[in-house]
Formats: structure tokens, sequence, C-alpha cells
């Protein structure tokens, strides 16, 4: 099965994703362990448990098993592993990536509306390949029957930037 | 029968005008959350939540259960029209549902589906109406301890049922727990693992952390896959309904095991998604034409989603007389409430009778409402599924960002949807569950105060967790279950050794 997903596409191989989700959790599990140190893992006289008693021990938990998918995982690094994804579906998962970084930053400094628009507005035309019109409304319709719903109708303030300030809203 | 009368009661309560039109409402949003990839029934529900606290409490709990309902039917539609299972527990669906629509029985298909999905949500919610309020009853009785132990048995069951390594399923676990730590420390006013940063004052939201594993995650998944739909059209009329459901009756066999199944799955915290696989496994191994399953038999169809309803329903009775969610999206309604400010837990039965028995009211109404709109109105939902991803796509992101946002108001949530999301792909490819991360996010606090209280009632001795039958029992399964998975590695080491 593995072999011959190989054979028809090549791709990334589980060895780097897993080993790198293993080590990050490692790392989240020192983190854990260290601020639970300097607030006190053990018993205050009259007063019980210090704060960091239980995340504490939730730390080592984490220690342990993440320790424990390091090692396999280093284990079995040489050998052959299965795949991660192909190269053109991690592409593919780019395309959505990058785009939805990017927006987000954009929602960052400019608002949810305006940044709305140009995510639906790109993805309806470089990838959809739509008309001016369909995309022109969709992506301007969006925003507008969201501003209508949450600001109007449930009095729900979502993230403006500078041009929504310019036009008074 | 006490029971009786308040169920009742909660009928008179359920069965008001503008209750029964948010039923109608959240049954059409769930079936349209169920259908759209990337938005599952938990993330639906938490994106949703905001909009509900200016709402009457039993209202908006009817209409988000509503939407739990609406979002397992519909997962069921976009199985077997387009191969495409829209929740996780309708994957085993896709099985025998699509060969069937492939030979143009679609309409066959999906009145089975819809109709066991309401046998084993309707199974499931009787079950809650006679046990629910024993167990709350028993409950009261439980001290720090005793919740301390049944938390901990929800959680090795989880190492011990989960398919994934169980390694993984501890870390993930662990991993929750540790975000649930940071930020302001409930009893002693501490801050925990902050570093100094702001923003990380409030500690990490588990509603941010379901938009961003189920939602961005699902829709990063989605792309990977490059969705071209390709779906069969389906209008359903009644002569086949009728059929069908004459048919179904020959496969009650199935379908009381598949409601087993899925009771005890729900009720555990198995979930829909494995309890759906195990029915099916069960109702092939069963069946005398073995062969006949995957090319579109019937009753593979009947099997996973009556277990998938059942154990989707009764994951709410923990849920209720525990406090303890059986699902992800049971922990997203867990999480309303406490905003709500109910405590659920056995107190609540005596507390907020209304409200308890409104919402199991409410179940029985939401399926029987959530079956006829099914039966009715499957030729729109396919079409909206034939709307091409490049619209779907963001516009699923932008109503994510817009649920993150909404939850705290702050774009600090929006950006770690984002980091969720990735995680959740990430996640998803590496076999790392992700319904024990967001139960152990929910839960931390409460199961860190319970463990902190028993503590101090000890004085520091463990000695507490087996000072009575009941809580030592509960702490010995939860040790059986955490070391399950190890039995069939020693099983092969002894039969190696003879």
């Amino acid at each position: 099965m593995e072999r011959s997903e190989e054979a028809a596409e090549a791709g990334l191989s589980n060895r780097w994703p897993e080993l790198l989700v293993a080590l990050f959790l490692f790392v989240m599990g020192i983190i854990a362990v260290i601020d639970s140190i300097r607030v006190g893992i053990g018993w205050e006289e009259g007063e019980g448990p210090r704060a960091g008693y239980f995340p504490f021990y939730i730390g080592c938990i984490l220690l342990a098993s993440s320790g424990w998918i390091l090692i396999t995982a280093l284990m079995k690094f040489k050998r052959a592993q299965p795949q991660f994804a192909s190269w053109t579906e991690l592409r593919s998962v780019m395309q959505m990536l990058v785009p939805l970084t990017i927006y987000v930053a954009a929602v960052v400094f400019l608002g949810i509306y305006v940044s709305s628009l140009v995510l639906i507005a790109f993805f309806m035309k470089v990838h959809g390949k739509f008309g001016w019109l369909a995309t022109v409304i969709t992506s301007i319709g969006v925003p507008l029957g969201a501003f209508l719903l949450f600001e109007r109708w449930f009095l729900v303030p979502l993230p403006k930037g500078p041009i929504e300030l310019m036009l008074g809203l | 029968m006490d029971e009786l009368n308040n169920l009742m009661h909660g009928f008179s309560v359920a069965m008001t005008l503008p209750n029964l039109g948010f039923m109608v409402l959240g049954v059409t949003l769930g079936i349209l959350i169920g259908v759209l990839p990337g938005l599952g029934g938990a993330n639906g529900i938490a994106i949703l939540l905001p909009l509900t606290f200016s709402m009457d409490q039993t209202s908006a709990i009817i209409m988000l259960s509503c939407i739990y309902w609406g979002a397992l039917f519909g997962g069921a539609i976009t199985s077997i029209l387009f191969n495409i299972p829209g929740e996780p527990w309708s994957v085993a669906t896709t099985f025998d549902g699509y060969p069937m629509a492939q030979q143009g029985r679609a309409g066959a298909a999906l009145t089975a589906a819809f109709t066991s999905s309401f046998v084993g949500a309707f199974f499931a919610v009787l079950l809650i109406t006679f046990l629910a309020p024993l167990v709350a009853r028993f409950a009261l009785k439980f001290g720090a301890a005793e919740m301390f132990a049944v938390q901990m048995l929800t959680f090795c069951s989880f190492v011990g049922m989960s398919k994934e390594p169980p390694a993984k399923t501890l870390a993930v676990m662990a991993l929750g727990f540790a975000l649930a730590a940071v930020g302001m420390d409930t009893v002693t006013g501490t801050l925990r693992m902050t570093y100094g940063v702001t923003e990380l004052l409030k500690g990490f939201d588990f509603l941010i952390a379901v938009i961003g594993l189920f939602g961005i995650g699902e829709i990063l998944l989605t792309m990977e896959e490059g969705l071209a739909f390709k779906g069969k059209s389906a209008k359903i009329q009644l002569d086949v309904v009728l059929k069908t459901w004459a048919e179904l009756l020959r496969y009650w066999k199935t379908s009381i095991r598949s409601v087993l199944v899925g009771c005890w799955m729900g009720v555990t915290p198995g979930g829909a998604t494995p309890a759906s696989f195990m029915a099916y496994g069960l109702a092939r191994r069963g069946a005398k034409d073995k062969d006949s399953f995957g090319k579109g038999n019937i009753e593979g169809v009947v099997a996973p989603e009556t277990a998938a309803h059942a154990a989707g329903t009764s994951a709410l009775l923990p849920m209720l007389t525990l406090g303890i969610p059986g699902s992800p999206t049971a922990a997203v309604l867990l999480g309303g409430l406490l905003i709500w400010g109910l405590q659920p837990g056995p107190l609540l039965f005596t507390e907020k009778p209304d409200f308890v028995w409104g919402l199991i009211a409410s179940m029985y109404l939401g399926n029987i409402v959530g079956l006829i709109i099914v039966l009715t109105t499957v030729p729109w939902w396919a079409a909206i599924l034939r709307i091409p991803f490049s619209v779907i796509g963001p516009i699923i992101i932008v109503i994510c960002a817009i649920g993150a946002y909404t939850v705290h108001s702050s774009i600090f949530d929006v950006v770690m949807m984002l980091v969720f999301g990735v995680f959740g792909y990430l996640f998803k490819k590496l076999r790392y569950p992700l319904a024990p991360l967001v139960l152990a996010l929910v839960l931390g606090d409460m199961a860190e105060s319970s463990f902190r209280q028993s503590m101090l009632l000890s004085q520091g001795s463990l000695d507490i967790f087996w000072a009575n039958p009941l809580v030592g029992g509960l702490m010995a399964l939860s040790f059986v279950m955490l070391l399950w998975p190890i039995v069939p590695v020693l099983k092969h080491q002894l039969r190696r050794r003879t």
C-alpha cells in the first residue's frame, strides 16, 4: 500500500512531520514543567497544593508520551515510511494556507470586512475562474450580510479597520 | 412514574411556538453545517454560541442541540450522494451508501440512513429520559474524589478505546490539560505559563481550539483531497420511502445491535465515529451474504447510521448528569451551559428541572422535526454541494474567523484559530486524535479543582482515591482502561514464548 503510493506519486514522507510534531509537544512539556516549578509544585502549609502542583504532573505526562513518540520516530527514521502527502496534495494545501495566513494578518490590520471581500474575490477569480459579476456580487454580499446580521441584528461588533473608519461606520 | 410527569412538563416547555421555530431553524442550520465541508457539529455550534447569549437559555439550548441533530442527519447526505463524508462519523456510511446511489437507489439509501438515524437517536433519548435522573441522583452523593475518579475514567477510556496510538492519545490529552492551565489559576490567582504575554492572561478558550482544529483543519484536509463534487442527484418519492421502511423492518436485529453499540460508545466517551465503524463491522460479520457489503447493501447503511446517532445522542447523558461530555460537540454544548451560568451535573436536575426536561423533550421533537425536514428537502442540500469549493471554501473561512472573533471580541483569537487549524491538519495526518484534546481543554479546570479539593480533604494523601469501594472501583477501572493497549502486546509476547 505504502510503496505503491510512493511509486504512484512522489511526496513528503511521515519522517520529518512526525519528528517535528513530537518535538513540539516535548517542548510544550518542558514549558509546562519549568513554569510549574516556578509557581511551586509543593504543598503550601494551611493552603493546600500550590498552583503548579497539577500542571507539573500534566507536563510530566506530556514529556513522557511525546518522548516515547520521539524515540519511536527516531528508531524507525531510516526505514521506509508511509507518505504524509504527495507534492501535488501539499501544493493544494498551500494554495489555501498561504492566502489564509495573509487573510488572518489582514484581519488584524484592516478589519474583517475588507479582508473577507478580498479573500472571497481572490478565490473565485483565481481558482474558480468566475466572471466579474458573480465575483463582485458574492464577495460584497457575504461581508455585507455578516455586517447586517452581526452589527445590526445581534449588536455584536466585528473588527473594523481604517477603511470602515473613513466611511464612518 | 416521575420521569413521565417530568417529561410531559418538558414537552409543555419545548412545545411553545417560538421554541418550535428555533427547532426548525436549528435543524436547518445543522443540516447545512453537516453538508458543508469544514463546518461540523462541534465548530458550527461553537461559532453560533455567541449569538445565543442574548436568548432565553432554554430556547438557546434547544436551538443548539437541534443544530447537533441536523448535523448528524446532514453528514449522511454527502456520504451517500457524493461519497464525501461531511462528518467523520459518516465515513462508514459511504461504504454502502455511495454504491447504492450509483445503482440509482439514492432515494432508498437516504431514506434508510435518515430513518436509522432517527431510530438510533430515539432509543438514545429514551435511555437519557429514564437513566439520566437515576445517574444524577446517584451522582449527588459524589464528593470531590469520586468526581475526579469519573473524570479520570473518562480520559483513561480514551487511551483504552481509541484506534489511534495510545502514546499520541495521551500526548494530545496532556497538551489539552496544559493549555487549559494557562492563565490565572482559579484557586490561588497565580499566573501560570503566560510568560509575560498579556493575551495569554485569560487562557486558551476551547471554542477557539474547536473552530481551528475542526474548521480550519478540515478545510486544509479538504483542499488536499482536491475536491471535485461529482454527485448523484436525488429526489425522494413517497413510495420509495414507504417501500424502504417496509424493507428496514427486516433488519431489526442489526438496528438493535447498532443501538446498543452506539449507546455504549456514547456514554463512555468512545464517540460516534468508532461506534459507526464498530456497528458496520458487526453487521457485516453477522450477515449471511458478507460479500454484498461494500457493494450497496442497505444493511451497511442502517448499521453505521443507527450507531452514530445513538452515540451522538447518548453522549449528552454524561454531560447532563455528571458534567462530563461524551463527544467534542457535547463538550461545546457543555461550554455553552457554563457560559450561561448553568453548572451541568447532578444538581442541574433538581435546580433547573424546566431547563433539563425542556431539553430532553426537545430531543424527541427535534429528531422528528429533523426526519421530516431531511426527507423533504434533500434535493436542495444536494444542490448546495454543487457550488464549487472556490466559493464555499473562503466563505467558510470568513465564518470561522467571525466565530473565533466573537467569542471574546479578540483579534488574538483569530490568530490562534489559524495556529490551531494548522495543528488540526498535522494532528489528523499523523493520527493524533482530536477529541481528547478538546475534552481536556474543556474539563481541565474542573478536573484540576476536583483533584485539588480531594487533596485538601486528605491532606495530600493519595489514599483518598481508594477510600471507599466506589471511588476505588472507578480508579481501578481507569487503570484497566489506561493499560488496555498493552494487552495485545503481552499476548503476542506470550504466544511467542510458548
